[in-house]
């Protein structure tokens, strides 16, 4: 039984086939709709989450299955002091996978040590969010037709930014890819990202502050959140939000087919005047990640030999 | 000068930094075996200054010896029998550690978790660096 926890978990042949799912996905959902048929999905959310649990269950919905869950620990037997391993164990009896949010790191491994079912992690702290790396992933080789030789630009909370350091990651494994990593000095990649991934497999980046040098170089740009919760000091988050703010001036300075891409969501730091620029697609993101998720489903369920 | 005498049959433990023997005492379950255990702290040593030493009698075919590496691969492990040393083990770090350091990440499940076992894995042998196979937090081993 496989279980999605770490976006390492997949191998880039394991990625690309997932890929190749989603597109054909893409391009005739109906033979999609019964796939999953009688399937039940648990969404197992420890704490709040729209996009990625609706974006789970729209996956499921779509193939024809089903959906079971909560979406705060309030409203699940964790309010009763319950362990994620009993609770998983329980939920193998009712659903077929399961995917789990939960604030603290480790959870989605410790349920899959323990699980009967499937298990994805759909976040769990400041860890790991696969499924956000496989969308993000899926996105820009289905905008730009490749995973390889590209300048890839990282923008914003570098330091805390659990969606960077997995994109550092998953696309450190590919060829000619080139990262710029933009943020303020109290904010850039965690020392053990940039030996342990980036000097350790010879990838070239460099660390600067200014978005608008950067800008005319980049392939892409990956733009995140300064989120509020990282901070213990409400002054320094207030002093670095407004940092990097992407407008249609700044815009102006990129090339043509630069993407920007977000994890969303944004609060201010991409204007909303750059929404209409065909250049920005972190809504049609949005959408790749139900695709996305659903050949995730299919794979896990291994019910590839329904496919028509 | 404190005389302790030899060993028929077991193990000495040899050239323990001074004052580590307890740890190592406990890390290796000792206050649960049969056999007679010694543990000597502070004596002299000629390359070391000072240094500890623990000698347990009897049989410790199941003892697992790994988790010495992680405390200090200097250890000289001495299997004795019949009052000769006949074999020296060598020490490296192990590769996995259940239950001997806690992670120190307030973020991880390991610390809400009821009954689940404290784990590690050796990812940098060249650093000794351990990360908590939940949260992947960095733990060093103790030398």
């Amino acid at each position: 039984m496989k279980h999605l926890i770490s976006p390492l978990d997949l191998t880039t042949e394991e990625l690309d086939h997932l890929m190749n799912i989603a597109a054909d996905i893409e391009k005739n959902p109906d033979k999609y709709a019964h796939i999953c048929d009688r399937k039940k999905i648990a969404t197992l959310f420890y704490e709040p989450s729209t996009r990625t649990r609706l974006s789970f269950e729209t996956a499921m919905l779509n193939l024809g299955g089903s959906v079971i869950g909560f979406s705060s620990a309030d409203s699940s037997s964790a309010a009763k002091g319950e362990s994620v391993a009993d609770t998983i164990r329980i939920i193998s009896c009712f659903a077929d996978i399961a995917a789990m949010r939960h604030p603290k790191e480790g959870a989605a491994l410790v349920a899959s040590l323990n699980s009967g079912i499937p298990v994805i992690n759909a976040g769990d702290g400041g860890h790991q969010h696969p499924t956000q790396t496989l969308t993000d992933l899926h996105t820009i080789r289905s905008l730009k037709g490749k995973l390889d030789h590209m300048t890839v630009g990282l923008c914003g909370d570098l330091k805390f930014g659990r969606t960077v350091h997995s994109l550092i990651n998953a696309l450190a494994r590919y060829e000619g890819i080139r990262f710029v990593l933009i943020s303020p000095k109290e904010l850039r990649v965690p020392s053990y990202i940039r030996e342990e991934v980036l000097d350790a497999k010879g990838i070239p980046y460099e660390e600067v502050t200014s978005l608008d040098n950067a800008l005319p170089n980049l392939d892409l740009l990956y733009m995140t959140r300064v989120q509020k919760e990282r901070f213990f000091n409400e002054e320094e988050y207030i002093r670095m939000k407004d940092c990097y703010i992407l407008t249609m001036d700044k815009m102006a300075l990129a090339p043509k087919d630069m993407l920007v891409l977000h994890p969303l969501p944004r609060v201010n730091e991409i204007s909303v005047e750059v929404d209409s620029d065909p250049r920005a697609v972190y809504f049609k993101q949005v959408q790749y990640g139900v695709y996305i998720r659903m050949a995730l489903i299919i794979y896990l369920l291994e019910l590839e030999d329904r496919i028509c | 000068m404190l005389s302790i005498t030899g060993l028929h049959k077991g193990i000495v433990l040899d050239h323990i930094k001074a004052g580590r023997a307890l740890a190592i005492y406990n890390a290796l379950g000792l206050n649960k075996v049969n056999g007679q255990v010694a543990v000597i702290m502070n004596v002299e040593s000629q390359k070391m200054g000072r240094k500890d030493i623990i000698k347990m009698e009897g049989n410790y075919e199941d003892l697992d010896l790994d988790v010495l590496g992680f405390f200090d691969h200097h250890i000289t492990v001495n299997i004795v029998d019949h009052n000769e040393i006949i074999e020296k083990k060598t020490l490296s770090l192990p590769r996995n550690i259940t239950g001997m350091i806690r992670c120190k990440n307030p973020r991880c499940i390991s610390g809400i978790e009821q009954e689940l076992p404290q784990r590690f894995m050796l990812t940098d042998p060249n650093k000794k660096v351990y990360r908590c196979i939940y949260c992947e937090e960095i733990a060093y081993s103790e030398e």
